[in-house]
């Protein structure tokens, strides 16, 4: 039954993006939303590891440091299917717009690198729809680490990969957990064919190519229900702009994702 | 010491050797006196010198408590449902299980992986899925399955005080009311059983015999597998005259 290898039947669209820490990728995301909104479209948005369910139960275990590579991997997939069953497919099944920060690529780069059986994560999310659009925003560690620093307070545990004893102190050992991630993910882009993106490039240049890779897997959708009276009924100049440079725009990997 | 076996996919940080004591798993519905007969056996091998640690579901420290809370409301989903029960079994086999069995303990589950496995079954999950998720269990030794009938389970389960909405499969609307929803579910979950039974060779045992006698059987088949299998008593066993 593994629905992550086949396009789904629903009537919405299911659009994620992926990469380490400090990518960018959440702003980008961002960005898209405000942008489909301004075309009168009602996306709902989900992010990883935000379900109620277990979120006392992460939290103390990750107090506690008492997680194992395994429980961390299963209580991140209860929380995924949590919010799979109530936050995804509702919405995807009626005809939205679903945007995801963060899918179930994002277990199979941390559970790995954790030490959990590569098959095994897999076969755990089967469940899951595969994206009509995935993102992966590649970005090398030295960016992303000079990002989460100067952007953030103190690193967590598991964020820096603490359980792994990689190294005495966080950025050390952060520096060392995200690059192999970052390196899972090269491998994970390629089997499931993620659309990359170069994470160095400014903000501007990279919601150009974001904005356009959206209407692509967006031609042929029909919105569930009337655009939001407030919303314009014609697309923002912004947006038709985008289109016009999607085209100088060079897509690799877009065969492999379709 | 004997290799560390697992079910299905090994976690590369998983020990692979250095297994010295024995799993044994007594399956079976709500009702089937399996706690009971686990107790008896458990008192009874301490006796004979082997040390016992008995597991069950929803006892890990991590999720123990967190599944129990989720089955007050109605948020547990069927994928919700089997992967919290197998945070609770994976958060129990490398703080309890696993260490035991290299400390050289009889590890005696009270229900293992089949359960999980009969109850996801019965709300829809893949099987195929099931047998991939819990792939990282150890396998058992021996794994006694005590056989009842649904019209066995009724009286037992009512006495008890147990026929209750998750016991009845409610959250799967098996059926009208309470007693009904029991009935199918459970059927449903004996019929699992039985498969599995057949197909992974559990040793069966009818559960509608008087408690001593189920257990009678169940140490004749224990004790004879230690010893086969040379399973170390941390004290000298004691001999029949200080019985």
């Amino acid at each position: 039954m593994d629905l992550l290898t086949r396009p789904h039947n629903f009537a919405g669209k299911l659009i994620i993006v992926e990469g380490i820490d400090g990518s960018g990728k959440s702003t980008q995301l961002q960005l898209a939303m405000r942008y489909l909104q301004s075309r009168g479209l009602r996306p709902f948005f989900t992010e990883w590891n935000s379900a109620d369910l277990v979120k006392a139960v992460t939290k103390r275990g990750k107090k506690k440091m008492s997680l194992t590579p395994m429980t961390f991997s299963l209580l991140h997939a209860t929380d995924f299917a949590h919010r799979l069953v109530h936050n995804i497919l509702p919405p995807l099944k009626a005809g939205f717009i679903v945007l995801a920060d963060r899918y179930v690529y994002t277990a199979f780069a941390r559970d790995v690198i954790r030490g959990c059986d590569r098959d095994w994560v897999r076969k755990v999310y089967e469940f899951a729809p595969r994206p009509d659009l995935a993102l992966y925003f590649n970005v090398p560690i030295d960016v992303s680490v000079a990002r989460i620093l100067s952007g953030r307070g103190k690193l967590k545990d598991y964020e820096a990969g603490m359980d792994l004893e990689l190294a005495a102190d966080r950025v050390t050992s952060f520096r060392i957990f995200q690059g192999r991630i970052l390196e899972e993910y090269g491998r994970i882009a390629q089997e499931y064919g993620l659309h990359q993106i170069d994470a160095t490039q400014s903000i501007g240049q990279q919601q150009e190519i974001v904005r356009a890779l959206f209407d692509q897997a967006l031609a042929d959708y029909a919105p569930a229900a009337p655009p939001a009276p407030e919303a314009p009924a014609e697309p923002a100049p912004a947006a038709a702009q985008s289109v016009a440079a999607a085209d100088q725009v060079s897509t690799p990997d877009q065969e492999d994702a379709a | 010491m004997r290799p560390f076996k697992y079910l299905g996919h090994r976690m590369p940080y998983l020990p692979t050797d250095g297994c010295s004591g024995r799993l044994i798993v007594i399956e079976g519905t709500d009702g089937s006196g399996r706690s009971t007969q686990a107790r008896m056996l458990k008192e009874w091998l301490e006796v004979q010198g082997y040390a016992v640690m008995e597991t069950g579901w929803t006892r890990s420290k991590l999720v123990g408590q967190a599944i129990t809370d989720a089955k007050q409301g109605h948020s547990l989903h069927r994928l919700t449902y089997c992967l919290m029960y197998a945070t609770d079994l994976a958060d129990r086999m490398e703080y309890q299980i696993i260490p035991a069995l290299r400390s050289g303990f009889i590890v005696l589950a009270d229900r293992y992986v089949y359960t999980a496995i009969a109850r996801g079954l019965a709300r829809g999950a893949d099987p195929d899925w099931l047998r991939d998720l819990y792939g990282f269990a150890v396998a058992p030794d021996q794994v006694f399955y005590l056989q009842l009938d649904v019209r066995g389970l009724v009286p037992r389960v009512l006495e008890a005080g147990k026929m209750n909405y998750w016991e009845s499969g409610m959250d799967m609307n098996y059926g009208d009311d309470l007693y009904d929803s029991f009935l199918a579910y459970q059927s449903e979950l004996i019929q699992q059983f039985d498969r599995m039974a057949e197909a992974e060779h559990f040793i069966t045992l009818d559960a509608g015999q008087a408690p001593d006698a189920i257990q009678k059987r169940l140490r004749r088949s224990v004790g004879r597998y230690l010893k086969q299998s040379a399973a170390p008593a941390l004290t000298p066993a004691p001999d029949a005259a200080r019985h």
